[in-house]
């Protein structure tokens, strides 16, 4: 966009998404965003849950006044947007109090949420404290197929809960993970979000990470199905925005021979909690080995930020070899997902086998090309439960009993 | 076709100054935009009562001599096509 100059004291707006931070280099980089994971408790069992597979345990959980701590740091170091996210992060009896305090210091908030447990009034609670936005999971269109992948009863939760952020007058977004037991119901997902009155969709396919990459077998869709699916996207795309919905496709990086920019960059754009305070690039990075990832309670957001060696390790390019080093894409793609890298090749450091420059390409496009395997009669191993070794407070307890059951 | 256009902010988006960043921001559901120059003053005074005259009659007051009145409705229409003023 051109800008307009100066003496005329207007204005025009730059898009600067958390995609595009800005010229590097010419200040320090700071974090728009964070992703709180306040939690790993969950009422949910989905297989491909975004948790690593060691779960924090509630006991190991940081307490309301660190959560609040934590939140004022990240407000200072830059950080402007904050998912609140888990598990499922109704299950913290204290959420108005961290929802109060990230708006209190600045910090635009969105629940992420299974929907399970949410009522009326702890609702209006959630908003008169500043909340922003929901996100609500949904499994399937199909009722009993959602809560068949959820592992329980849940669909008439989300659609009662969906009414209920529309009537509290909040933005809602659904988001929906896509794998072979739903890929084909993308038309009946893509109708939910008018008729529960979603602003947005977003529409994710399965990264395989933690519980996913666990699952693999059973959620990995053939190529043919994931290209109908991608048909039925660009077709219904024009007419939900008609409608003022805004569909997003995350694309599904093991089929496309690139690698994603994730996270825009190590260290780059945002950072993320977990549940006891470990402060990570990107919630998978728990898994990769020696990364030695500072905590909150030990450590302040800004030395963690600017100067921890897990977040300055893979942070720019000068970590990179062949074939990122020399690569024209390396500054748009960083090299893709430096979890992934490890998952697939055990060396963190690699380039991301998504790409198809990547000399370890062949470990996905062999799972790609390989020929579609009968239709899975499995979903995948549940994901676990957290344990959880309290029960929550007592004026909570009523609206949040149906979400405790499954613990 | 602006001229009983009372401009404000929808629902979903929010003016915020970033103090660590000195700039002003529109923040919304997945998504932040960085304001330059004046926009950010331009858009505090939208506030779903004044027509977009008005607006410009403020603006052309508080900065003699700049070219607001062809400017601004432009400015203003732009960011009602993105969406976030109604």
């Amino acid at each position: 966009m051109n800008t307009l100059s100066p003496p005329s004291g207007a204005c025009d707006p730059a898009m600067a998404s958390p995609r595009s931070p800005g010229s590097p280099g010419t200040s320090p980089v700071r974090p728009w965003a964070l992703l709180a994971e306040l939690t790993h408790g969950c009422p949910l069992r989905c297989p491909y849950c975004s948790n690593p597979l060691e779960l924090a345990t509630k006991s190991a959980e940081l307490t309301t006044a660190e959560w609040e701590d934590a939140l004022r740091q990240a407000a200072d170091l830059g950080v402007v947007s904050a998912h609140l996210s888990g598990g499922e992060p109704l299950l913290r009896p204290d959420l108005t109090e961290i929802v109060a305090a990230a708006d209190g210091a600045g910090i635009h908030t969105q629940l992420v949420t299974s929907g399970v447990g949410l009522g009326r009034a702890r609702l209006g609670r959630l908003a008169d404290a500043g909340l922003r936005s929901v996100q609500l999971s949904v499994q399937h269109a199909d009722p009993a197929t959602n809560d068949l992948i959820a592992g329980r009863r849940s669909f008439t939760d989300k659609e009662r809960t969906a009414a209920l952020i529309r009537e509290a007058g909040l933005p809602l977004g659904l988001n929906v993970v896509l794998h072979r037991h739903n890929l084909d119901a993308l038309d009946a997902l893509l109708d939910l979000a008018p008729a529960w009155g979603a602003d947005r969709i977003e529409l994710a396919n399965t990264q395989f990470y933690g519980w996913a990459l666990r699952n693999r077998a059973a959620l990995l869709p053939s190529r043919e199905r994931l290209a109908v699916a991608a048909r039925t996207v660009r077709r219904r795309r024009a007419e939900l925005a008609e409608q003022r919905i805004e569909v997003v496709w995350v694309v599904p990086d093991y089929f496309e021979g690139n690698a994603k920019p994730c996270m825009g960059g190590w260290g780059a754009i945002s950072f993320t909690i977990t549940p006891d305070g470990t402060v990570l690039p990107c919630p998978a990075a728990a898994a990769i080995p020696g990364l030695d990832a500072p905590t909150v309670r030990d450590h302040d957001l800004e030395w963690i930020w600017h100067r921890s060696r897990t977040f300055t390790r893979y942070r720019g390019t000068a970590w990179m070899r062949e074939p990122c080093r020399s690569c024209d894409l390396r500054e748009k793609d960083f090299g893709g997902c430096r979890c992934q890298a490890f998952a697939l090749t055990g060396d963190a450091s690699a380039t991301d086998p998504a790409c198809r420059f990547s000399p370890d390409h062949h470990l996905v496009r062999d799972l790609v090309d390989a020929p579609p395997a009968p239709a899975s009669p499995t979903l995948g191993e549940p994901r676990r439960p957290a344990r959880r070794a309290a029960a929550v407070a007592p004026e909570e307890a009523e609206e949040a009993e149906e979400a405790e059951e499954a613990h | 076709m602006t001229a009983r256009w009372r401009p404000v902010l929808a629902p979903a988006v929010h003016l915020r100054y970033d103090r660590v960043r000195g700039t002003d921001l529109l923040l919304l559901p997945e998504r932040v935009v960085v304001l330059k120059g004046s926009a950010g003053d331009v858009l505090r005074l939208c506030n779903g009562e004044r027509e977009v005259p008005d607006i410009v009659a403020e603006l052309a007051r508080r900065h003699p001599g700049a070219p607001v009145a062809d400017e601004v409705p432009a400015f203003l229409g732009r960011i009602r096509a993105e969406g976030w003023l109604r």
